[in-house]
């Protein structure tokens, strides 16, 4: 396959950047993308231009490093992590379009790579249950329906990639901040700060500079995980319960 | 040399408990005098951080990736072993202490391997409080599985992402503290070297991943959980960032490297396929249940097969060679990790291997579908097949998969004591970093579970005992022997930016991948390793010598990143060499093809080498110096694998 | 900041009173559509302009008017409000965007349609309400009581195919924006299950289709009697 890749190209967070197209040749179907941009590296590197910089590391779809806004999707045209996308979804000829998540939030740190520790500091501000090591008590001491378990178990295989935020016109973050707010206000080891969680982690996630919710539907048609939309309904709720009776005034 | 273990004495079940009455602690209200540094924030680095924040100390955790959560653990499938006998099926810590040990092929050492499982039990605890959503029962207790050809089901886990639910349980526990101010975080930071002031291990040297720029951090203790070292291998299923960078800076300053060639090489992998691959993908274990594996049986056949004259359904049963089961009829395709793995290699160098490299073994679910039905099949392995499918493009449910052995853990690492401390004071190695716990092989679910164990159960004792004795004076980051570190790295730095040769960085590392792969994989030879050798010191000159690095220090640099790390890879392969030379015996994942049962299959040598083999740095170009441990059983009767 | 305005500066709560004056303008939708009905009797105007008469004078009524007006406002500010900050949150936009492919060409797009239905409230209030209120108007009067005559005003409006045209199609934005609108507030206000979620998305996308295709259908008919 013969492709011509039109790629982001910026220097660092205060460059202006801007669009560089390239060519590469001879890229096999069974290449996932990334192997295909390691081509064009090999490639700049060879002719002494700068490689493009882009997020990666387990390239088995799991640990949700990789971004990339790819022909106007983020991840590309299959519902999976862009280290999955393997060049059998594209065609001969193609250009393809590749950009970086676009969010105020997650500011580019150089070409294709951008900071997305805006998503940890919502983790940070109430993210977990307080237990410290030890003293806890016996793992099947609290019987949970397999049913719930189940449910917290889907909101919590989200990967902390992004590509919610990067499909969202609103470049909101409420797919991932209601994963986790979900996965503990189900189980019954989320019980004792739920509402300080949730009011915690709306504030953090608004003061990050993430957008609203429009309810397009968007995040979860494009999470690599499938994550559902109840999460965020099921975040509102807890939201607006938390804001009418904690006692935070 | 003479390394001291520190195992306590008496009898194996009181060990881990009287050590802790003997160790020393610091009082609650002194522990906000001392500094941790936590370089990696995988299962045990995440725990460890976490854990010794809740207990008062300061700590700094460190990681290149752009957050905590990213470690590789994240990647884990399989799931957790735990001692917990909830299904009533004869599990105790002594079995899971005598599997493990038996696992490792009599190469680790009792007392630690008790202590893990013994405490394995808490961890289930411990994940659970946190919120991780292990699988249940309709009854709303927890499930287990038999994992690995175990006898007993003691593996918790949570679908096939057990390792990504465990990691976030610890870092949302690593969050927890950060929100608390006892824990500072630097991510897209990296280790590039350890500094010790008068022998004691007192701070590190990093390098800021965005701005380049190199800082000391000091500290009263280092911890490096900076996972194992399987991507010297160039493939492998590790990540492409997983690096031996901080263990082999810290071995270069003191620190014992233990077992550097004990490898574990995974049977059930998805093939490469071509020149262009960068990384390896693990399909669970789980597959060999009810898949069988099958090579034909003439290499003509397989010739055509390879060209695409035919297809793997046209060949006849009666054509197929079920090696496996042939070759050991009561374990079939059960049989442990390095077996598998390695009768692979067996029947692929006979030239009946597919795939058109001709590398790849079938595994093949067609008797099982039609047993059970694709529904049932779909249910148990759907992810999988699935996951294949992305990968391969093709459908798994209508023709046999094809599987080959990759690199995927490495039970070596950095020597440490009981307490997990490394010969260097104050430096301890904790997970897969360490070489402590699996001996020449690990079992299936017992990674994560040794990981957590040394986080959250040992090392808050442990490292109690070397603070209270070390004093809280801290050490300035302008300390003479700071500035040394950081000169040196800078140097370092510059020499691989000035270079400007014409390979790339990754040009070295696929011909040192490829050098490992064939001399010191899945079996290796005298004659081979002597020519590895040969060939990586070729490789390490030609590598200071024309490697190609881009770019300037004071950016985001991956090609400068990526060469300090192949750079060293290059001086470990080495090193593994060595060991895998010096050890005259097959055990575990280290298999020499002159040590071989007449069956074939690995022969120990208990009486000459039934040590660990620690290796001391002499200096540049000079040759590591052996220090063994010996392994003493005082509880367990070695004996010889079988598997027929 | 006391935690009242706290949680209306918070998105969620920001979207919470989108959510909330929303569902209470569909509500009024259904009753304006009632009233408006009474347009198509073949009485000349009586039952509509003593209904109309009985809106203006009704207490009752004329408090929720009030309220309908106040929230019309609020659903209108915080449109604003939310639309900068979420164009703030992505200031560089994409080169290429397949948005098509994830989600609704409306839901993307409640803005540009809440825009172009503001505009039709206002040349709409202008028209009628305005006229009925300050205007002077033509009266009639039955069984001796003296009405204004808004049926007249009504139908010399509709009696304009210009001013028809822009009706039917303001209804058709509405629909639109009812389209997403509808099952979005609910999702917002939590309300998302399994067993009801998707009869809400059902009766959602019948109320779209129906409730402007029966308002838009009476200047249609209007129109067709002057012919």
């Amino acid at each position: 396959m013969n492709l011509t890749l039109k790629i982001w190209r910026q220097k660092n967070h205060s460059d202006k950047g801007g669009f560089k197209e390239y060519k590469v040749s001879d890229i096999s179907k069974d290449m996932s993308f990334l192997e295909m941009l390691d081509v064009l590296n090999e490639q700049l590197s060879d002719s002494g231009e700068d490689p493009v910089h882009f997020d990666h590391d387990c390239r088995e779809g799991i640990c949700g490093m990789c971004s990339l806004h790819i022909n106007g999707k983020p991840h590309g045209p299959k519902q999976t992590t862009t280290c999955q996308l393997h060049m059998r979804s594209f065609s001969d000829g193609e250009t393809i379009t590749i950009e970086p998540w676009r969010a105020t939030a997650f500011p580019v740190v150089k070409d294709l790579v951008v900071d997305r520790s805006s998503f940890d500091r919502i983790i940070q501000a109430g993210g977990y249950v307080s237990v410290n090591t030890g003293g806890v008590p016996d793992a099947n001491e609290i019987p949970i329906p397999k049913r719930i378990a189940d449910e917290a178990f889907d909101a919590a295989t989200c990967i902390g990639c992004g590509a919610c935020v990067a499909a969202c016109k609103n470049a909101s973050a409420m797919l991932f901040t209601s994963a986790k707010i979900s996965q503990l206000a189900m189980l019954p080891q989320g019980q004792v700060e739920r509402k300080e969680r949730a009011e915690r982690m709306i504030a953090q996630m608004d003061s990050e500079g993430f957008g609203a919710c429009t309810n397009t539907g968007a995040c979860s048609a494009e999470c690599p995980k499938g994550i559902s939309l109840t999460n965020i309904a099921r975040m509102n709720r807890e939201y607006f319960s938390a804001v009418v009776s904690s006692d935070n005034v | 040399m003479i390394l001291d273990s520190k195992l306590p004495d008496g009898p194996l079940a009181e060990k881990w408990t009287k050590h802790k009455f003997n160790i020393k602690l610091v009082n609650p209200a002194n522990k906000r005098k001392y500094e941790v540094i936590v370089v990696g924030t995988g299962l045990a680095g995440a725990s460890a951080a976490a854990s010794l924040a809740e207990l008062g100390y300061n700590v700094k955790a460190f990681c290149f990736q752009d957050s905590p959560r990213r470690a590789h653990s994240i990647a884990a499938q399989g799931g957790i072993n735990a001692a917990k006998n909830y299904q009533n099926d004869g599990d105790s810590v002594y079995r899971l202490f005598y599997d493990t040990i038996k696992g490792g092929d009599y190469r680790a050492r009792e007392a630690n391997v008790f202590r893990l499982a013994e405490v394995s039990v808490n961890i289930i605890d411990q994940c659970v409080a946190q919120g991780v959503p292990f699988a249940r029962e309709y009854g709303g207790l927890l499930a287990n599985r038999s994992f690995g050809g175990a006898q007993v089901s003691r593996t918790f886990y949570a679908r096939g992402q057990t390792g990504q639910q465990l990691l976030l349980g610890a870092y949302s526990a690593l969050s927890r503290q950060v929100a608390n101010g006892k824990v500072k975080l630097y991510p897209r930071t990296e280790l590039m070297d350890v500094v010790t002031v008068d022998g004691k291990a007192r701070g590190i040297i990093t390098r800021n991943l965005i701005t380049g720029a190199i800082e000391s951090h000091s500290a009263h203790a280092v911890l490096l959980c900076t996972g194992g070292y399987g991507n010297v291998f160039f493939l492998s299923t590790n990540a492409m960032g997983s690096n031996v960078t901080a263990a082999w800076r810290a071995h270069k300053k003191g620190a014992l490297m233990a077992n550097p060639c004990y490898t574990q090489i995974h049977p059930t992998c998805i093939p490469v396929s071509g020149d262009h691959q960068s990384k390896l993908t693990l399909m669970s274990e789980s597959l060999r249940n009810d898949g069988r594996v099958w090579v034909p049986a003439t290499i003509e056949m397989a010739e055509k097969l390879r060209k695409g004259q035919i297809k793997a359904n046209d060949i006849k049963e009666e054509d197929r060679d079920y090696y496996l089961e042939r070759k050991y009829p009561s374990f079939g395709n059960l049989v442990p990790r390095d077996v598998a793995s390695r009768n692979a290699k067996y029947v692929c160098d006979e030239g009946r291997g597919v795939n058109e490299t001709g590398e790849a073994v079938f595994l093949d679910f067609r008797d099982a579908i039609q047993r059970d039905g694709e529904d049932l099949i779909r249910a148990k392995y759907g992810n999988l097949f699935d996951m294949y499918q992305q990968i391969t493009g093709e459908n798994p449910y209508q023709g046999p998969m094809m599987i080959y052995p990759a690199v995927h853990y490495t039970m070596g690492g950095l020597w440490v004591d009981y307490n997990l401390m490394t010969n260097i004071p104050g430096l301890y190695a904790l997970g897969e970093a360490n070489f402590s716990d699996h001996g020449a092989n690990r079992l299936g679910a017992s990674a994560l579970m040794q990981g957590l164990a040394d986080g959250y159960f040992v090392i808050p004792y442990t490292i109690g005992d070397y603070l209270a004795q070390s004093g809280y004076d801290k050490i300035s980051e302008d300390h003479p022997e700071f500035k040394k570190s950081e000169k040196e790295v800078k140097d370092r730095v510059q020499k691989l930016l000035s270079i400007k040769g014409e390979k790339t960085v990754d040009h070295f590392h696929k011909r040192l991948g490829k050098i490992m792969w064939d001399y010191c994989g899945m079996a290796r030879s005298a004659e081979g390793l002597t020519k590895a050798k040969g060939m990586i010191k070729e490789l390490k000159k030609e590598f200071w010598s024309n490697v190609k690095v881009l770019g300037d220090n004071e950016e985001l640099n991956q090609s400068l990143e990526k060469a300090h790390r192949v750079a060293d890879f290059i001086e470990l392969g080495e090193l593994m060499v060595d060991d895998a030379l010096h050890r005259e015996e097959s055990c575990g994942g280290h298999f020499r093809e002159e040590y071989q049962t007449p069956e074939g299959e690995a022969l120990r040598d208990d009486e000459n080498f039934a040590y660990v083999a620690a290796w001391k740095y002499q200096g540049e170009g000079q040759e590591e110096e052996l220090v063994k441990e010996p392994l003493v059983f005082e509880n367990v009767k070695l004996t010889q694998r079988s598997y027929k | 900041m006391s935690w009242v305005t706290k949680t209306f500066k918070s998105t969620l709560g920001q979207k919470l009173l989108m959510a909330l004056t929303g569902l209470f303008l569909i509500l009024f939708l259904v009753v304006h559509l009632a009233g408006n009905l009474q347009l198509l009797l073949p009485d000349e105007g009586e039952s509509f302009n003593i209904y109309a008469h009985s809106m203006a004078t009704n207490p009752l009524i004329r408090v929720v008017s009030i309220g309908n007006f106040a929230f019309i406002l609020i659903h209108v500010i915080y449109s604003v409000v939310l639309t900068r900050s979420n164009k703030k949150a992505r200031p560089v936009n994409y080169a290429v965007s397949q948005a098509s492919t994830n989600s609704k060409w409306a839901s993307r797009n409640m803005g540009i349609l809440g825009t172009v239905i503001l505009i039709f409230l206002i040349i709409h209030l202008r028209g009628f309400w305005y006229e009925f209120k300050f205007g002077e108007l033509p009266t009639a009067v039955y069984d001796g009581v003296t009405y204004k005559n808004v049926f007249a005003i009504v139908s010399e409006a509709f009696s304009n195919i210009a001013y028809v045209i822009v009706y039917v199609l303001s209804m058709a934005f509405l629909g639109f924006h009812l389209s997403h609108g509808f099952a979005s507030a609910f999702q917002t206000l939590g309300l998302n299950h399994v067993k009801y979620s998707p009869l809400i998305q059902k009766v959602g996308a019948g109320f779209a289709i129906i409730i402007p295709a029966l308002f838009a259908l009476i200047p249609v008919l209007m129109y067709i009697k002057t012919l």
